[in-house]
């Protein structure tokens, strides 16, 4: 069954991406340090207001996921590179979305963990409550991951044939990642009860239908960017 | 592209005109060669006369800006998902992951090409790598490396093996292995095409040679059979 083949080399993919990051501890480490590191600096430039902390938590969560991610994005294909495997990998006969579909998961897991650990560290140091409806900015929190996953992951496909890969992707990412960042805050805000001139539905609705839009696009442009 | 009208049954590769530019820079100015079924050829030339970027057209790595290729009449750029399961291409560097160990590197390999885990030990045992089939990629030396990204290209079960530099690195036994894989797939009815800076350890399982200078085959007589004991002109 050519189904149970292509899901075989998604999993082989994801397995081999996740195991390569647990082994190399210094990528998952460094990118959780940073991560907390830019929390804790925006922290000390918003100074020691609790009210002005607790209104610039949220958005400061996202920014940290932001920026440390492209990390995450760039090592995912950084592996591939560096002992020349990627060329080995887009001559395995089979469809080549698996190829995607397989880093998309690993990076998933990798983000979210990451994640988890920002919003920990961000309800720590800057003081947020956790909200009554806690699964609402769970499940805005994993729709924006998901948003921020599928096209840094296409992105860093894509800059991978560059030289200049490190500069690239944030470059072509950020203006892409505006929705996906705007609709995440908003709705988590709102949700945190921080913004009551928001509702957090519309903004759902917005990262839901990003996501569902560019995880379609992505999976049918792979095959191209990924070509030399 | 051009017509197909040339395809002949009997060959496993054929290259007519190809063309390849980095930049301004025309690598490869026409090249037409052709490996019938059941031969092995190696494709000689000094650095950067372009042997590698033939390989990489061939095993569907780069498209050509010129010209047409076929791998047992499957057109390199348009049946390119046909002819990566025809090829098998060992690059300059072994493509293996460092922080796994042999063993999952090749598990890997068979999940990707959907073959059974059982396969694996037998193939470590014949590249001669069991007894550190534990032990991570990193901790490997370079011949180590080739001999297991030999193992993962016996495991493709190739039709047409295209060998950029594949004796680099390699011991005695390591090139006996390789040889074996060779005349094992050209015994079949399949074909190898090696790019070479050194004959002679496929002196004994080539068929015939054909050079390549600055992008291009010179001259149809420069393509030819490989004497006895051949004599080569430092590159």
């Amino acid at each position: 069954m050519a189904w149970q083949h292509d899901w075989r080399r998604v999993r082989a993919i994801a397995r081999k991406d996740l195991t390569t990051e647990l082994r190399a501890k210094a990528g998952f480490n460094g990118v959780a340090s940073l991560a907390v590191t830019i929390l804790i600096l925006l922290g000390l430039a918003l100074g020691p207001d609790a009210a002005a902390l607790r209104n610039a938590a949220v958005g400061a969560v996202w920014l940290a996921t932001l920026f440390s991610g492209v990390l995450a994005f760039n090592r995912s294909f950084q592996v591939e590179l560096e002992s020349g495997a990627l060329e080995p990998l887009l001559l395995y006969p089979g469809a080549r979305w698996t190829i995607f579909a397989g880093k998309l998961i690993a990076n998933f897991a990798f983000v979210s963990l990451m994640v988890a650990i920002v919003t920990v560290a961000g309800i720590v140091l800057f003081g947020i409550a956790v909200p009554a409806r806690w699964p609402s900015l769970i499940a805005v929190i994993a729709l924006g991951v998901i948003g921020l996953v599928v096209l840094g992951t296409f992105y860093a496909s894509m800059a991978s044939r560059s030289r200049a890969r490190e500069v690239l992707l944030p470059l072509l990412l950020f203006p892409m990642l505006v929705p996906v960042l705007l609709a995440a805050t908003t709705a988590s805000k709102a949700l945190l009860g921080a913004d009551i001139m928001h509702e957090a539905g519309p903004w759902i609705r917005l990262l839901i239908g990003f996501d569902i839009v560019f995880l379609i696009a992505t999976f049918i442009a792979f095959e191209h960017v990924i070509e030399a | 592209m051009k017509s197909d009208s040339h395809l002949t049954s009997d060959s496993a590769i054929e290259a007519h005109g190809l063309g390849k530019r980095f930049g301004i820079r025309w690598v490869l100015r026409g090249v037409t060669l052709t490996v019938p079924k059941g031969e092995a050829v190696a494709l000689l030339g000094p650095n950067g006369s372009g042997k590698s970027t033939v390989l990489r057209i061939l095993g569907t790595l780069l498209r050509p800006n010129a010209g047409s290729a076929t791998i047992n009449a499957n057109d390199v750029v348009r049946d390119a998902a046909t002819v990566r399961s025809h090829v098998g291409y060992l690059a300059h560097t072994p493509g293996l992951y460092d922080d796994l160990t042999a063993k999952e590197n090749l598990e890997f390999a068979a999940d990707m090409l959907g073959l059974p885990l059982s396969s694996v030990d037998e193939i470590l045992d014949r590249v001669g790598l069991t007894g550190i089939s534990a032990t991570r990629v990193r901790g490997f030396s370079a011949g180590m490396q080739r001999r297991l990204a030999i193992a993962r290209l016996i495991m493709r079960r190739p039709r047409v093996l295209l060998l950029d530099e594949p004796y680099s690195n390699l011991d005695e036994e390591g090139v006996e292995l390789m040889n074996t894989v060779i005349r094992e797939v050209v015994s079949s009815g399949g074909a190898a095409l090696l790019a070479l800076h050194e004959l002679a350890p496929a002196r004994n399982i080539l068929d015939r040679t054909v050079t390549l200078l600055d992008g291009r085959v010179p001259s149809s007589e420069i393509e030819e059979a490989l004497p006895e004991n051949p004599v080569l002109s430092p590159i």
